[in-house]
């Protein structure tokens, strides 16, 4: 049984915001809306101070609370683990962005461009009226690991069919693959690392795993 | 670019949703007074004409309600996708309960048969819960996925459609017999007891620091509107007070009017979400691993994060 998910290593990430800027590019996000975000948290007090940045994102979560509360079935788990939204049947109540403990997920009632009512040529390719007035959110790039089941290749391998975020992280911070495998890159990640989950106490068994020490 | 900052920075802590609006908390007020009133339609024993009353507001509530958030959702015309995709969210309960309960109640205004009162009342007790439902399956939003918030929202909700059942027997100058009123009094110390647990144990669980705010900033208004005046203006109609029916009235409406408010303020302005949370910093550099943050939250003993 497949499991897709990813790995952030929080000591590498440099705030780069690269992936931001790569997932835009491969969706086609409206301004305003980031399927990828990366937050900029300081802690501490003066002098012992932190700076940590945290990309974000849909968990994927293996227990999606998302789904629970969908009255029409528009989100779904699938069965390689990614958690996906069916915009025709979406009618855009939002339960699902209040049921998102991640934030991940945005509704946006108009079309808007980054330079008014028309869209630029980047943004007109990938502009999907079916998104407008319903929920959305990161999809970890499903088009391209549907396109990894036909020619055999293997996400978070092959670049093709690996989400645009990960191809694009310049520290290598962000890693993608099938959890299950005990050879992935995912899996012998994790095993050679600490790390959490964002919110595990609230049962929903997220995707992606925040590595933050060796062990 | 300024902008854009901010609104990244405004996702480190935990931020008031913004998804909906007034529309759809008037679904959760109004439908869980509608629902409420048409319960206690069916166990009142009233006279026809009353009970039709009765019916007609607790069938016009729940009505508004849904026309509020239809008018909410993004995809409007795509609404009966909720009957034509059939989920087991609870959601699809409420509008599976809302779609038989208007057949019932049609029904039960129309030939007032015990029958068809008693099964309107029961969907809309089905109806109330499966709202209060809605919103504790919500885990984004702390407050209201606390366990103790489903108690609270069937309460206040009973504990209103009391409350108009009150004022629709003090305007048709019908008799609220002792019992009606020794149970609305009784409805209300459960709500306040509910109300307090709810609190309480938000406060013990831990909530968005805003959260906490909101709620303990009406907590005094909520027992002392919506709870101790009502019940003093009762128990002067029960000693005999005269202007009985404007007593009775009032009390209806004050018990309204503070359920209607504490629903406002938890699904509009307690709303907050989880924000992040962070278990452990990383180590970066050859310095060693921080300590777990958790931005907008207050600390909780022994865990560390805070």
């Amino acid at each position: 049984m497949t499991r897709y998910v990813m790995t952030i290593d929080l000591r590498r990430c440099v705030g780069c915001q690269t992936c931001i800027a790569a997932c835009k590019g491969a969706n086609a996000t409206p301004p305003g809306v980031q399927w990828r975000r990366v937050l900029d948290l300081e802690t501490g007090e003066f002098p012992d101070v932190r700076r940590t940045f945290l990309p974000m994102a849909c968990m994927h979560c293996a227990n999606p609370p998302c789904e629970e509360v969908c009255p029409t079935k528009a989100t779904t788990r699938r069965a390689d683990g990614l958690v996906a939204i069916d915009y025709d049947l979406c009618i855009g109540c939002a339960n699902c962005v209040m049921a998102c403990p991640f934030d991940a997920r945005s509704i946006v009632h108009e079309a808007h461009f980054s330079y008014g009512d028309q869209p630029m040529p980047s943004e007109a390719t990938g502009f999907d009226p079916a998104r407008i007035a319903v929920s959305m959110k990161c999809t970890f790039c499903k088009d391209r690991i549907d396109e990894a089941a036909v020619t055999g290749r293997m996400p978070g391998v092959h670049p093709e069919v690996t989400p645009a975020c990960v191809n694009s992280c310049i520290s290598g911070a962000m890693e993608f693959g099938d959890i299950e495998d005990p050879r992935s890159n995912v899996s012998r990640l994790l095993g050679e690392t600490r790390h959490f989950r964002m919110h595990e106490e609230l049962g929903t068994e997220p995707g992606v795993y925040y590595i933050w020490d060796q062990p | 670019m300024k902008n854009q900052a901010k609104r990244i920075s405004d996702l480190l802590s935990p931020r008031q949703q913004r998804n909906w609006d007034w529309r759809a908390a008037t679904n959760f007020i109004a439908g869980g007074a509608g629902g409420g009133l048409l319960l206690f339609v069916s166990i009142a024993g009233l006279e026809p004409d009353v009970a039709r009353a009765a019916i007609l507001l607790g069938l016009g509530l729940i009505a508004a309600g849904l026309t509020c958030v239809w008018f909410e959702i993004g995809r409007p015309w795509r609404a009966l996708n909720v009957y034509r995709h059939f989920a087991t969210s609870w959601m699809t309960r409420e509008a599976v309960a809302a779609l038989v309960l208007f057949a019932a109640g049609g029904m039960a205004l129309l030939t007032v048969q015990p029958l068809f009162v008693v099964l309107t009342g029961i969907l809309g007790l089905a109806f109330l819960y499966s709202q209060a439902r809605i919103l504790a399956a919500n885990k984004g939003i702390p407050a209201w996925r606390h366990p103790r918030s489903v108690s609270l929202m069937v309460a206040t909700g009973l504990t209103e459609g009391g409350g108009f059942l009150a004022c629709v027997l003090a305007m048709a100058s019908s008799t609220a017999d002792v019992r009606l009123l020794a149970g609305l009094i009784a409805l209300i110390v459960i709500r306040a007891f509910f109300w307090k647990m709810y609190l309480g144990g938000l406060i013990a669980d831990g909530a968005p620091d805003g959260a906490l705010k909101v709620l303990r900033d009406i907590d005094s208004k909520f027992v002392l509107f919506g709870h101790i005046l009502p019940v003093l203006a009762i128990v002067a109609v029960l000693a005999g007070m005269p202007g009985r029916a404007g007593l009775v009235f009032v009390a209806g409406i004050l018990v309204v009017a503070g359920g209607w408010s504490v629903k406002y303020a938890l699904v509009r302005r307690a709303a907050f979400t989880q924000g992040l949370a962070l278990l452990h910093l990383p180590a970066r550099g050859r310095g060693p691993a921080g300590p777990a943050a958790k931005p907008g939250w207050k600390p909780i003993s022994g865990t560390g994060v805070g």
